[in-house]
Formats: structure tokens, C-alpha cells, sequence
């Protein structure tokens, strides 16, 4: 019995969750059009970024930190060390700002103009010296059977054989339809989330080449011909051709059960 | 139908004629009721190939299946076979056996009655004029057929032997490797990634081969007492078959910000079943009813990681009395 619940209860962790707190507005201080890049990214993480990661980034622990602008309590990681690799996914994806501290982000439209991304991008860069930069937007010249296979071994348990995204036990895993490139070489080296973090040696970067070829390359598969279905996935394209089969077999049954004419 | 009805009448009758004292005997001056039919040499040659056909089909799928052959010619010969007597019954039916519709009420059990469809029956079978060699291909291929159904039982292994299902290839000393036989080292294991390791020198393809190491935080850890130790610098080893159905444990649900985020699990992506690494690869949540079988781990002098012992339990899905033994 108590098994039991627990299944029911864990349905309820597969279920999809409430949905994400609408992300707070972005807080444009006066004068911040102006000034270099990383006086503008200062005065922009003041705004909106501070309240979860702190005044210098350093994080901020649950419960520790000051009511936010929406009286959001703040918890969140620290930026030190991350580079310009994680700040710029997080804000191209649209995850970042976050509703709420704990929800998962999801990705939505770009919140900061570019030129906003770039300041606070150097900005968070500065803060830990050091860290990834930015990797490269092209996609490059990665080898997409490769790609495939290592996509099948790292990625497709959750993210599913062509991106089209999932579930794991109390995360959603996100479709890749939409991901540029850059944004696919800088996930792999995040682990956003609760997505696992793979490091060089686990994805060398001439694999993850030919990662992102693969990525790209099922966003737009090209047909060899038939019938695509949309790209839904083996188990409609299964159920489809059941049906088909279903048509054809009861066509049979009426061929066999009708009266031979003599 | 009606034919369908007559067999089955006729064998309740038949029955019915043993047990009662009348004898089942037809008279054999009783005139016709179907009238004579010709032969049907060509149709029933036909019918003939078809189910030898049949036969042959299902012949090789017991081969293809000893062959180790592609699921696709495994299909492919089955359904060869099936087709194959599906038609031979159609031909049958259409071209040699007589086709008639007669509206009757539902027939009071009587002997007379009982002589006269059985003389129906008998006297539809004239059209038949090779009537052994039809029973014999039909029987072959039935035979045939049935043989294709029950090869693949053979590939259950030995009866109520489940010796075999404690093997693993993990002794203490052995080390961990990975997908190309490079020595796993223990520095090479960083938090928040997972990885996939086999045993160095055996078979990558033993259910009992492949692991999902992982390294969390050693004050995150909350192993079973008798565990102590069985995770140095926290690194820990699982075995990478998900405890009910087999399927590779390939989801590492790692959060990047513990406050707020899941607990780290590896979680099976056929059924969602969930096993949490820091007590030991305990179920949290899926339909897998044992944990998920550590491995203990040790550190050599080389600095590569090598199994401490054989894992905590039996490695993949249950099978009747798994509980009672420990791995050898």
C-alpha cells in the first residue's frame, strides 16, 4: 500500500509542474545606456540579478537573502569563476531572470537587449577572472553519423533520439528544436539544471562538433523520401503504420469473405 | 459458416453417437445431398505448394533463429508462413470446397439429422481427390509452424538454473576501464557528470559489465553502515541495469544548485525508475523493486580506480528467489 502511494505520489513528481512564476520585469536604470560595457552590466546585475546571485555574485543561500523587487526571497548560485560562457546562455535561452528561485527555467524569449547581453555577459566574465568564454555560434565542420552516436549515448535518454525533448524524474528535459549551435556547446558545458556537466574528457570538443552537427542537422532533417509524419518519433510513426496495416488487413477480410463469382 | 457449423455438429455428433448405444455408422446407400462435384486437380496443387511453402518458411525461421539472423528475415519467414497457409485456406475455400447457403433453424440434436450432415460432410470432401497428401502438407505445416513458435523458448537458458544470473565479471583488484579500454582514473571522475565504466579484460557485453560512476560531495553521503569505504574521495559505482527490466541506467539527474533543485538520482529512461546514489542506489521513486547493485571502489597506486569486491546485489531484473543470494 504504502509502495503504492509512493508510485502515485511520484506520478505527481512526473506530472507536469505548476506552472513557472511569470519572470520579473527587467529593471532598466537610468543611465544605463550609457558607460562602458562593464559599468553598464554592473548596474544592470544590480537591478535584476543581484536579488538571487548577490551584490558581487557570490551567490546567495536560501534564505539568507533580501525580499527582491517582487518580494521574491532571493537563493541562488554564485557566478564566481563562470566565465562569459554561462551568463550568456542563460540570458539568450530567455532562462534567466527567473520567476522564482527553485522553478526550472525554461526558455522563453531573450528578456535583455543584445546590447544589455553583452554588458552584463562582461560584467559576470569579470567577476570570478577567468572561466570559459563564449564558444563559437558556427556550426561547424562536425561529422553527423558521429554526432549521432554520441547524441544517442549522452544525450537521448533524456533529450530523446532526434531533440525532441522529455522527461526525467522531476524535471522536464527541454526539446532542442530551437537551440542555436552556441547554445548547444555551452549546455554540454553547464549542465543547466539538473542536466549532468560533461568536461572535455567526457565530450572532447571535436565530439561535441560533431554534437552540435548532429543537433543541427535533426532540427531540419533532410528527407530521403517517404512520408516524414512530422518527425513525431518511432512510436506514432509505429502507430501510423499500424493503422495502415489495420486498412489494408481489413481489406483482406473482405476479399476472403466475399462470394466467388462462377 | 455453414460449414463451420456442420464440422462442429458433426463432431458433437459424433461424440454424442459413441457415448449412445446407436452406431456411428453412415449407410451407404442414402442418396446425395451435395451434388458430385468435379476434381479440382490445379486448386488443390495449389493449396498443396502453399502449405509446403508453409512448411519450408517455418523451417527457416528455426534456422534463422539458430543463425542468430536479423530480427527482419526472422519476420520475414514467419510471416512468410503465415501468409502462405492463409492462402492455402482460401483456395480452399473458394475453389474446391462447395459453396452453398442454406437457411435452416437451429437444429434439435437428432440421429437422423445427425447421419445427414455427417454425410454432407463426408460427401463435401469429394472435391478432395489427394486427401492424405493434404492432411500430410497441412500437418506439415502446422508442424512447422509450431516448431517456429517454441524455438525461441530454447533462448531461456537452463531450466531453474540461475547460478549463471550471480556471475559478475568484478573480482577486488579488477579495474575499471571505459568504452575504449582506457584505464578509468580516479581524478578523471568530476562532480556533476557521469560516466559509463566496464571491467578491464571481460566482456563489455555481461549484464554484469557495464557501471555509471559518479562523484558526489563524500558529507553528501549516506551509505548503509557495511558500505563504509565503498566510496573513496566519493566516487561511487553502480551497476548500469536497471533492477526491473534491464534497460542502461543513462539519466544522471544532477543539480547545478542543490537548494533548490532535485537531489542527484540516476533514473532508468524505459520506466522512470529512480535511484538515489547517496544511500546506495536506493529506489525513490518507478516501478524497480530492488536498488540499483553497488560496486565497492578502491583507489590503486596508479591512481586508476579498480573494484573493492563484487557489487551489493544481484545485478539486473529480478527473477524468482533473487533476494537469497549475494553476487560471486
Amino acid at each position: 500500500m504504502r509502495r503504492r502511494l509512493a508510485i502515485l505520489a511520484g506520478l505527481l513528481v512526473l506530472a507536469p509542474a505548476p506552472a513557472a512564476a511569470d519572470p520579473p520585469p527587467i529593471v532598466r536604470p537610468i543611465g544605463s545606456e550609457q558607460g562602458t560595457p562593464q559599468q553598464r552590466g554592473s548596474e544592470l546585475f544590480a537591478a535584476n540579478c543581484a536579488t538571487c546571485h548577490g551584490s558581487r555574485g557570490e551567490g546567495v543561500k536560501p534564505g539568507r537573502g533580501a525580499l527582491g523587487a517582487t518580494g521574491v526571497a532571493g537563493a541562488g548560485p554564485s557566478l564566481l569563476g563562470v566565465g562569459a560562457l554561462a551568463p550568456d546562455f542563460y540570458l539568450t535561452t530567455g532562462y534567466m531572470p527567473l520567476g522564482r528561485p527553485g522553478d526550472q527555467p525554461v526558455r522563453a524569449r531573450q528578456r535583455f537587449h543584445a546590447d544589455e547581453v553583452r554588458a552584463l555577459t562582461t560584467y559576470v566574465a569579470s567577476l570570478g577572472r577567468g572561466g570559459p568564454a563564449i564558444p563559437p555560434s558556427a556550426v561547424g565542420e562536425g561529422n553527423v553519423a558521429r554526432g549521432l552516436e554520441s547524441f544517442s549515448q549522452h544525450c537521448a535518454g533524456c533529450h530523446q533520439v532526434v531533440g525532441q525533448g522529455g522527461v526525467v524524474t522531476g524535471a522536464k528535459a527541454p526539446p532542442l528544436q530551437h537551440a542555436t549551435p552556441r547554445q548547444v556547446r555551452e549546455a554540454v558545458r553547464i549542465g543547466p539544471y539538473v542536466m549532468p556537466r560533461f568536461s572535455t574528457r567526457a565530450i572532447s570538443a571535436a565530439e561535441l562538433d560533431d554534437l552540435v552537427a548532429y543537433v543541427h542537422d535533426a532540427q531540419a532533417p533532410k528527407d530521403a523520401g517517404g512520408w516524414g509524419i512530422n518527425h513525431i518519433g518511432p512510436f506514432p510513426e509505429g502507430i501510423v503504420t499500424w493503422l495502415m496495416g489495420m486498412v489494408v488487413l481489413v481489406a483482406s477480410c473482405v476479399l476472403i469473405g466475399s462470394r466467388l463469382r462462377s | 459458416m455453414n460449414l463451420l457449423r456442420a464440422l462442429a455438429g458433426w463432431v458433437m455428433l459424433r461424440l454424442l453417437a459413441r457415448f449412445s448405444r446407436g452406431s456411428g455408422r453412415l449407410p451407404e446407400d442414402r442418396p446425395r445431398i451435395v451434388a458430385p462435384q468435379p476434381p479440382h486437380p490445379r486448386a488443390e496443387g495449389l493449396a498443396v505448394g502453399l502449405l509446403l511453402l508453409a512448411a519450408v518458411s517455418g523451417v527457416l525461421f528455426v534456422v534463422l533463429y539458430a543463425l542468430e539472423a536479423s530480427t527482419q528475415l526472422l519476420g520475414l519467414a514467419l510471416a512468410g508462413a503465415l501468409l502462405a497457409i492463409g492462402v492455402a485456406l482460401v483456395v480452399l475455400a473458394k475453389r474446391v470446397l462447395p459453396t452453398e447457403q442454406l437457411a435452416e433453424p437451429f437444429p434439435e440434436p437428432d440421429p437422423e439429422q445427425a447421419d445427414e450432415v455427417a454425410q454432407i460432410v463426408r460427401e463435401s470432401g469429394d472435391g478432395l481427390t489427394r486427401k492424405k497428401l493434404l492432411l500430410a502438407a497441412g500437418g506439415a505445416a502446422g508442424c512447422a509452424l509450431g516448431a517456429a513458435a517454441v524455438a525461441p523458448a530454447l533462448s531461456l537458458g537452463p531450466l531453474l538454473d540461475t547460478d549463471p544470473l550471480y556471475k559478475t565479471p568484478w573480482r577486488r583488484g579488477v579495474r575499471l576501464v571505459d568504452a575504449h579500454n582506457e584505464p578509468v582514473r580516479a581524478d578523471d571522475i568530476e562532480p556533476a557528470a557521469f560516466y559509463t565504466a566496464f571491467p578491464e579484460g571481460a566482456s563489455k557485453e555481461l549484464l554484469g559489465a557495464p557501471l555509471v560512476v559518479v562523484r558526489l560531495a563524500a558529507a553528501d553521503l549516506r551509505l548503509p553502515r557495511e558500505r563504509v569505504g565503498w566510496a573513496p574521495g566519493g566516487i561511487l559505482a553502480f551497476s548500469k541495469i536497471c533492477t526491473h527490466a534491464g534497460c542502461a541506467v543513462a539519466l544522471y539527474r544532477s543539480p547545478l544548485y542543490d537548494p533548490t533543485e532535485p537531489d542527484p538520482a540516476l533514473v532508468c529512461p524505459c520506466h522512470y525508475s529512480t535511484f538515489n546514489p547517496a544511500t546506495g542506489g536506493e529506489v525513490i521513486f518507478g516501478p524497480a523493486g530492488r536498488p540499483l547493485p553497488q560496486l565497492p571502489l578502491m583507489i590503486g597506486r596508479d591512481g586508476v580506480l579498480r573494484s573493492a569486491g563484487d557489487f551489493s546485489g544481484p545485478v539486473g531484473p529480478s527473477w524468482s528467489g533473487v533476494r537469497s543470494r549475494r553476487p560471486t
